[in-house]
């Protein structure tokens, strides 16, 4: 930080003290990552044993227990499962979303503060309160035990928290942009699909990452709406393995939750400068 | 900030004062945008609340029509349901001990990131791996495993497993939560990196040592952020359920010690089927929710500093 040439000494070991330290945390961080993916490829009677990381041979086995699918249901299926509920949140939220975001942001009309102040009071709405409810209106309509209780939400823009993080964004953007676009005779639709949806690309696929993610990860909501085994999501087919304490059942459960944590390590690999910039941006400027 | 329309619309036509059919166009065009939240916001939040607060009142098994019982699943929850308080309690533990740690230990390590040269963006990415990871299913079957007998942590302590040790399970589901502490860094260090050097350099020239510094300079600079981060953070964690049901294997316990709010309210609606009384005790929590975040607020006037008030 401040490093005077003459106080250079004492400002790396402080320096080498820092990574130590932060290398110390990470790896005790990692650990349960570690652990997890050491235990996917133990055999059963390592599981528990010891202390071990690393397994007296590779069982492979595990992963081909896991890959046969749980109860009947190929492991294509249920990733197949949740990747179209995480792909129809991601497509509902993104367009739902920056919808409402143009109109509070960029705007004018009559309740626009009431309204704006409504929309950021639901991002501190338990979900509970309103999830009895929804869950009768589904139920009426025949449609628990589908994937629309799911999907059909984030169509409707539920989720305030990405409204408001695109309200965010757009703000920051230029607006004489927008008034020359109105200029050339350019309507708010045009001016929203041509001129702003275009610069608002960072937010929006923070949105979608997110999206994807808490969705891919959600069980609470997959678990009160779904019930046929070939119904279910990669998320609630671990969940059989909850109760199951025996421990031959270790390693292919294991094996099953690395395959569920997949997309998201490669999602976070590839869009780590988004994610954590999204998750930044969204607390700031407020 | 929207007052910027004005002008642009008179540029157009200088001599009239802002016209008002292009104004009404664009409100037509704004409910267009606005449409499907205010869909959503009626029917699948104002709707919603509306009918569990109603069904609070009620006896509904969701096959029978609700049959009205006034006051009574409330008086039930407060006087006669031993369980529900437990929930209450073990709920309220959890976030005294989950939010403070997590918060304390996302500013330690920003504050460690700050002024780091190399390596910063590794960490960053690194320490927040855990919050996108964390909430799955996965994690919380390995932190189970974990902490059960014969786990690593029993292998360590010899402290048998946490997770049978009423009193230490809910420990484990706090220090899940802990872990995650990424999310609330990453903003954190955004919001230190926000602060003027000359801040420092002002302070240390009167002669504020390190700890001087980061109580008159960071803290207070900090503070809309670290209320941001509480406000949120609290407002989670009163929700929590993943871990919960995972470390306990769905059961809440042992002997109830990890039946967290959300877990009872699952268990009294969805598995018992009594939909009125899961929606006095979702109401409940709205409430609780509210005043709690009602109270952040107030407090917060006399320990957040915005910059903007006080400058200029």
């Amino acid at each position: 930080m401040t490093s005077t040439t003459a106080a250079r000494k004492p400002v790396r070991w402080g320096r080498v003290a820092l990574h130590a330290g932060c290398l110390a945390a990470l790896l005790v961080m990692l650990y349960p990552l570690a652990w997890l993916l050491a235990t996917s490829l133990k055999p059963a009677d390592e599981v528990i044993a010891s202390l071990n990381l690393l397994p007296s041979h590779l069982e492979w086995s595990n992963y081909k227990t896991a890959l046969d699918g749980v109860n009947d249901v190929s492991i294509w299926r249920l990733l197949g499962n949740s990747l179209l509920i995480a792909g129809g949140a991601v497509l509902g939220n993104v367009i739902s979303c920056s919808l409402a975001a143009y109109a509070f942001a960029r705007l004018r009309f009559r309740l626009r503060g009431p309204l704006f102040a409504f929309m950021i009071a639901t991002i501190m709405l338990p979900h509970h309160a309103v999830l009895i409810p929804q869950y009768i209106i589904f139920n009426q309509l025949g449609l628990v035990n589908t994937y629309w209780p799911l999907i059909l939400p984030k169509f409707l823009a539920t989720e305030a928290f990405f409204v408001f993080l695109i309200v965010q964004f757009m703000r920051g953007l230029p607006r004489e942009l927008e008034e020359a676009a109105r200029i050339d005779g350019c309507g708010p639709f045009r001016s929203f699909f041509q001129v702003v949806l275009p610069l608002t690309r960072p937010a929006l696929i923070t949105t979608a990452i997110f999206t994807f993610i808490w969705t891919w990860n959600d069980f609470f909501t997959q678990l009160i709406y779904l019930f046929d085994p070939d119904k279910f999501t990669i998320t609630l087919a671990l969940r059989s393995f909850v109760d199951a304490s025996s421990t031959s059942a270790f390693g292919p459960m294991f094996a099953l939750s690395v395959i569920a944590l997949l997309p998201i390590v490669l999602f976070f690999l590839a869009f780590q400068r988004f994610l954590v910039e999204g998750m930044a941006s969204s607390g700031l400027k407020g | 900030m929207t007052t910027t329309a004005i002008p642009a619309e008179a540029k157009r036509a200088p001599a009239a004062a802002p016209k008002r059919r292009p104004k009404r166009e664009r409100e037509g065009a704004a409910w267009v945008f606005l449409s499907p939240w205010v869909l959503g916001a009626i029917v699948l939040t104002l709707l919603p609340m509306a009918v569990s607060l109603y069904l609070s009142f009620t006896d509904y098994d969701l096959f029978n029509p609700p049959k009205w019982v006034g006051l009574r699943n409330y008086v039930q929850m407060f006087t006669e349901d031993p369980r529900y308080w437990r929930s209450v309690v073990t709920t309220l533990t959890y976030v005294v001990v989950a939010v403070p740690l997590q918060l304390a230990l996302a500013l330690v390590v920003a504050m460690a990131l700050k002024g780091m040269k190399r390596g910063k963006g590794f960490y960053r990415s690194a320490f927040y791996a855990p919050s996108l990871l964390g909430a799955s299913m996965s994690i919380a079957l390995v932190w189970r495993a974990i902490f059960n007998d014969g786990g690593t942590v029993d292998h360590l302590l010899g402290t048998g497993g946490w997770v049978n040790k009423p009193g230490w399970a809910l420990l484990a589901v706090a220090l899940l939560t802990v872990w995650q502490f990424g999310a609330p860094m990453v903003i954190f260090l955004a919001g230190l990196q926000q602060i003027p050097a000359e801040l420092y350099e002002a302070a240390a020239v009167d002669g504020a040592g390190k700890w001087r510094q980061f109580v008159a300079v960071t803290v207070p600079m900090l503070s809309p952020v670290l209320f941001f981060n509480l406000v949120l953070q609290t407002i989670q964690a009163f929700q929590v359920f993943t871990p919960a049901f995972a470390v306990s294997a769905g059961k809440g316990g042992p002997a109830d010690s990890t039946l967290v709010y959300t877990m009872y309210l699952y268990d009294r609606g969805f598995v018992a089927s009594h939909m009125g009384y899961a929606s006095a005790m979702a109401w409940v929590l709205l409430l609780v929710i509210g005043v709690v975040t009602a109270v952040l607020f107030r407090t917060s006037r006399s320990w957040v500093f915005y910059a903007s008030e006080g400058d200029r």
